[in-house]
């Protein structure tokens, strides 16, 4: 429950930095929130919108359109299952109301512990592998209901730790180093490409 | 003549992910190719190719290159990886397997129309896709393929990874440019129709999808005119279709384009090896959750973007769902409309409102709570939406989401209405008792 750490505000700078207009960084802040606390908080949009200079309405209004941004607390591990079309055609809402069943919640409901929450989610570009579903955003194919109940099981005793917790989206970050960085010219000037005027293809 | 794998050549290669094995299969000598000619030249390869768009429009990609106005800087490059219609499997797959495949087409694009700023916007549940992506952009970086001065040249450009958060309404492009730019992803008022005039910062822009831009580095080495010659006249080169639902070999398959017939990839053993158990094909989505649907008489056509968008639909996305006769029709609608509803934006009124009335109407259908007048009420609905319920579809509405949830409730009815018929004929509608007042 917290402003962005020290840390988090380092990436949050080089990521700033990549963009002509602050502004742009806004959703990967977000996740960058997400992946501090497990959930975006109040204290994080705020802390957002100091370092972007906007006004903390306007990150909320970004934040509450996009699905993958809890603003309250969240289990720790977001268990989405597809029921798009090609998923349904094969069986998920069966395998959502076993998960409900499983879990002992609904969709949309996180367990009494706060280890899992469930969800039915929209397609999720898997459908040669329906029906599936993703735990934290790591993909589980043509998942069947005793694997399911295996997962959860392996979960509970901490045996996938390939899985991280929820907020952690992708494990490898982009870095660009200062002497590789090509920057930007100000949107503000209109400069050519160097490359395109020793083409001699600027008018 | 065998068709050549274009974009999927490196899915087999464990290590094709990777600089090594990306540069050790021929990577990156397209780029050296390209910066050796002007990039004016690169451009009409481009064109000559006549590569349509891969993202669902089929809009050929050298022409929306034309569309920059002269003069005006900076423009930029936004890349559509928020793959999310339903059934679409290609774009992920590329970025996980051939990341330095899509940079590459990347990196020639800037080059030959002077973008000076590449972002490639990445749909935020595609971690494993992030990784890889980010995991590629750090190598090429290194190695000096990507940044200051590529290849010792005095070409520059960045590409920076940008991550989604989960909205299928971002794969418009305008709304694309207004979630990268911080905001809601809801899409903009047209006209200006094309980015290219004005799009990310009111700048010029061009958006393309990952596999349309995963095509550059094959057109550059080997010639516009060479992938002119693969496929139909007007759909050429190759395309990655993904065919899923009742197959009994659900993939996603890189095909001849416009010569490949749906019979093909549904039945073909090599791809989709016919409907599971032995049942038959009730109906078949051609491209993607918003593609009016096909059937049996429609198997022979191939793959071409004039003949489908002529018979009533369209190739979109590349996605085909496949239905067999187990299927329940009314739930299979219920279950396509629903999606639309749920990623509706809410900027319009007719798409807003109109696609959860369908997704209500359709739920007391399947509840047992249907009224008898359901059906025209539906059709009612979806003409307020797209007027006239036709093909190419009309909208009352900025961009196509609103009509695209049309799409399932036209074809289930007019194919299948006995299938409503049957659940509205043992409906109890629970109608509330209408209360007459001044009776008295």
């Amino acid at each position: 429950m917290s402003r962005l750490t020290e840390e988090s505000l380092r990436t949050a700078n080089d990521i700033i930095d990549r963009y002509p207009i602050k502004k742009s960084a806004l959703i990967p802040l977000l996740h960058l929130a997400q992946e501090q606390d497990g959930w975006v908080t109040d204290e994080a949009m705020n802390h957002i919108a100091e370092i972007i200079g906007i006004t903390p309405a306007e990150v909320l209004g970004t934040c509450s359109f996009y699905e993958m941004f809890k603003r309250q607390p969240n289990g720790e591990y977001q268990v989405n299952i597809c029921h798009g079309i090609s998923c349904h055609l094969l069986g998920a809402d069966q395998l959502i109301h076993h998960a409900e069943e499983t879990l002992g919640i609904h969709e949309g409901e996180t367990t009494s512990d706060g280890i899992f929450s469930l969800e039915g989610v929209e397609c999720i570009a898997a459908c040669t592998e329906a029906p599936c579903m993703q735990i934290n955003y790591r993909y589980q194919n043509q998942v069947s209901e005793s694997q399911f109940d295996e997962l959860v099981k392996q979960i509970r005793s901490e045996e996938r730790s390939d899985i991280p917790k929820h907020g952690t989206l992708a494990k490898v970050r982009q870095n660009i180093s200062a002497e590789r960085i090509a920057g930007f010219d100000s949107i503000d000037e209109s400069i050519a490409p160097v490359w395109l005027e020793r083409n001699g293809e600027v008018e | 003549m065998t068709t050549p794998l274009i974009t999927t050549s490196r899915w087999g290669n464990k290590d094709g992910h990777t600089l090594d094995g990306y540069i050790k299969s021929g990577g990156y000598q397209a780029l050296q190719r390209a910066l050796g000619l002007t990039p004016k030249e690169v451009h009409e390869e481009v064109k000559k190719a006549s590569l349509l768009g891969r993202g669902g429009a089929g809009f050929p990609a050298g022409v929306k290159w034309g569309f920059l106005p002269e003069n005006v800087w900076p423009r930029y490059l936004v890349v559509n990886g928020d793959e999310s219609e339903p059934g679409t499997y290609k774009d992920r797959i590329l970025l996980e397997r051939d990341p330095h495949q899509l940079i590459e087409g990347c990196l020639i694009t800037c080059y030959a129309l002077g973008l000076s700023q590449c972002f490639l916007y990445v749909r935020g549940e595609m971690a494993h896709g992030q990784e890889r992506v980010a995991q590629a952009l750090n190598e090429a970086y290194e190695a000096g393929y990507v940044g200051k001065n590529i290849l010792d040249s005095e070409f520059s450009v960045d590409i920076v990874l940008h991550w989604g958060a989960g909205a299928y309404i971002v794969g418009e492009e305008t709304a694309l440019i207004e979630s990268l730019e911080g905001n809601r992803g809801m899409p903009r008022l047209k006209p200006p129709y094309f980015p290219a005039s004005i799009g990310l910062y009111g700048k010029p822009t061009i958006v393309n999808n990952v596999e349309t831009l995963a095509n550059i580095p094959w057109i550059v080495l080997n010639g516009g005119d060479a992938f002119a010659k693969i496929g139909a006249e007007q759909s050429t080169g190759t395309r990655i279709f993904a065919v899923s639902g009742h197959v009994n070999k659900p993939g996603v398959y890189e095909v001849e384009f416009g010569t490949t017939t749906f019979r093909d990839l549904i039945m073909g053993e090599e791809y989709g090896n016919g409907i599971r158990n032995g049942n038959e094909l009730k109906a078949f989505i051609p491209g993607g959750a918003s593609a009016p649907w096909f059937f049996e008489e429609h198997l022979d056509m191939p793959l071409e973007k004039t003949a489908v968008d002529q018979a009533g639909s369209m190739l979109g996305s590349g996605a085909i769902v496949v239905m067999d006769n187990t299927t329940d029709i009314v739930k299979a609608c219920h279950n396509l409309v629903r999606f639309f509803a749920r990623e509706s934006c809410g900027k319009c009124a007719p798409c807003r409102e109109g696609t959860s009335w369908l997704e209500k109407i359709l739920q007391r259908i399947i509840d047992g709570n249907g009224r008898s007048q359901d059906l025209d009420l539906l059709l009612d609905i979806c003409d307020n939406i797209s007027p006239g319920i036709s093909w190419p579809p009309k909208q009352t509405t900025i961009c196509p989401l609103g009509p695209s949830a049309v799409s399932p409730i036209s074809s289930a009815i007019k194919r299948y209405k006995e299938e409503f018929d049957k659940y509205l004929s043992k409906s109890k509608p629970n109608i509330p008792v209408q209360i007459k007042s001044g009776a008295g």
